[in-house]
């Protein structure tokens, strides 16, 4: 008895030092992605709160907490509770897998990156849910563009890891960041690199895909009906997936926690810090292109995901598999 | 579709541009200013909360002609007035109905002894609808806190009016 007290306590204290760390940054990147977006348009940002405004989430969190939760009364009551926590908590289970080191990962599954495309999936039933629970026109409009938009997007950042775990051969996390030992996969992969990336933006529903939540359309999307903590919930999973897909992004690509050169003052710097900063790179990137594009028409948006995005990540596929096969590269285990 | 095109579509030229002059921007000087700690330049002519002003010796400048009560496109003013003991003809009440006003400038405008005028304060938003109703103390009281900015506002606009 006293031996599973002690698994849970020690599990649970694990969870908690990885929790804790992505919740603050989540509230951290919100304010990074603010600051960005105003900074591009010779705005000041949120700056009042705290040393450069960097507590703004936080009063935001406080004021959200504060507020009423209205729930429409035509809605479903039930599936429009469990929506925004479906949603936050998909976006956050799915850290466990993330490999902070070779050592610091919470479960070193050997199907990580499975997983982590399992739990993404997964992310779409949390707004879907929202908007068909919240039985108005707006939500459920936005709910399905949201649903259409992220299978469509699904496909190809599931063929451009396929790209990946041909290199590696295995879908353990750490193999796949150990593999890029050499070589980041960013560069004989570059043109995946750059699909996964707009892939990613069409699966966070960020700008220039940001169709389900179009404010000129459909007001808010799915959030539409939300108020209160459940919009915070709803938020803070956006942004935790935005950073997942950051994390997955330099995993696969940008060779997670390993230092871009392995000499003496690269390989000082811890792995989680490297891993850090490549997060949050990727994640200016993602600021960056929120600020600069135009959205998208809805049929554009479905032309890139199923006739440029797929046969493009097809075609690379065979020639992956084709030039590991001619030169007897292929991994094996 | 020309090559050109399409070879910028491929290499997403047009994007890598616009993320160059995003990432320039980024460390340009900012347009916008942090309000309520610094504020921005207001004109002279700037119609912001009224004010009735006086004379240096104390003496109210109103004389109750009551021309802005009648060029009032809102209707805002209204005005009581009687003879004081000296002979002279002063208000007995004089009230803005600031929710009624328009800001037009009108009565300021009208006004033959710069009594009435608009001063540079925007910053008097309240929390009831009646602390809006401004009556002659109120005014009086506005016109002492805004009298130097007040009248050099009049000094610098005189040449234009």
């Amino acid at each position: 008895m006293s031996q599973y007290l002690y698994i849970l306590f020690s599990e649970s204290y694990k969870i908690l030092f990885l929790l804790v760390p992505v919740l603050v940054s989540v509230a951290m990147i919100v304010w990074l992605d603010r600051r960005i977006w105003a900074f591009v348009q010779k705005r000041q940002g949120p700056n009042v709160v705290g040393p450069f405004g960097l507590l703004q989430s936080l009063a935001d969190a406080l004021k959200y907490l504060f507020k009423e939760i209205i729930i429409p009364a035509s809605s479903n009551k039930i599936i429009f509770i469990l929506a925004p926590i479906i949603t936050m908590t998909l976006a956050l289970i799915a850290w466990a897998v993330i490999p902070f080191s070779e050592t610091q990962v919470l479960s070193n599954i050997n199907v990580g990156i499975l997983y982590l495309f399992a739990v993404s999936s997964l992310g779409v039933y949390g707004i879907i849910m929202g908007g068909w629970a919240s039985n108005s026109k707006y939500p459920f409009l936005g709910a399905i563009r949201s649903a259409a938009q992220m299978v469509s997007y699904e496909v190809s950042i599931g063929i451009i890891i396929i790209n990946v775990l041909l290199c590696v051969g295995s879908l353990n996390l750490n193999d796949i960041v150990m593999a890029q030992k050499n070589m980041w996969f960013v560069i004989p992969l570059f043109p995946m690199f750059v699909i996964f990336f707009i892939s990613a933006l069409a699966e966070t529903n960020r700008p220039p895909f940001d169709l389900p939540e179009a404010e000129a359309e459909l007001v808010a999307g799915y959030q539409t009906e939300y108020s209160g903590m459940m919009y915070a919930m709803f938020w803070l999973g956006e942004y935790a997936n935005i950073l997942l897909m950051c994390a997955m992004g330099s995993i696969l690509f940008l060779g997670g926690w390993l230092p871009p050169i392995d000499i003496f003052p690269f390989n000082l710097i811890p792995g989680p810090i490297w891993l850090i900063f490549k997060i949050l790179l990727l994640f200016i990137l993602f600021a960056l292109v929120k600020a600069i594009v135009p959205r998208y028409r809805y049929d554009q948006l479905m032309k890139l995901g199923w006739k440029i995005f797929l046969p493009l990540s097809l075609t690379w596929v065979v020639l992956t598999a084709s030039y590991l096969f001619y030169f007897n590269l292929l991994p094996v285990n | 579709m020309k090559i050109s095109r399409i070879l910028k579509t491929i290499f997403l030229l047009d994007f890598l541009s616009g993320l160059i002059i995003a990432l320039r921007t980024i460390f340009k000087s900012k347009k916008t200013i942090n309000y309520p700690f610094e504020k921005g330049k207001i004109s002279p002519r700037f119609r912001g909360e009224h004010a009735l002003r006086r004379y240096p010796d104390g003496e109210e400048r109103c004389i109750a002609c009551k021309l802005c009560e009648a060029v009032c496109p809102a209707q805002a003013i209204t005005i009581e007035s009687s003879e004081r003991a000296d002979g002279s003809r002063k208000t007995t009440r004089y009230d803005i109905d600031m929710m009624k006003c328009i800001y037009c400038g009108l009565c300021e405008e009208s006004c033959p002894v710069d009594a009435i005028v608009q001063g540079p304060n925007f910053e008097f938003s309240t929390f009831t609808r009646e602390e809006l109703y401004y009556d002659k103390d109120k005014l009086l009281d506005n016109g002492d806190r805004w009298e130097n900015v007040l009248a050099a506002n009049i000094k610098s606009d005189k040449p234009f009016r």
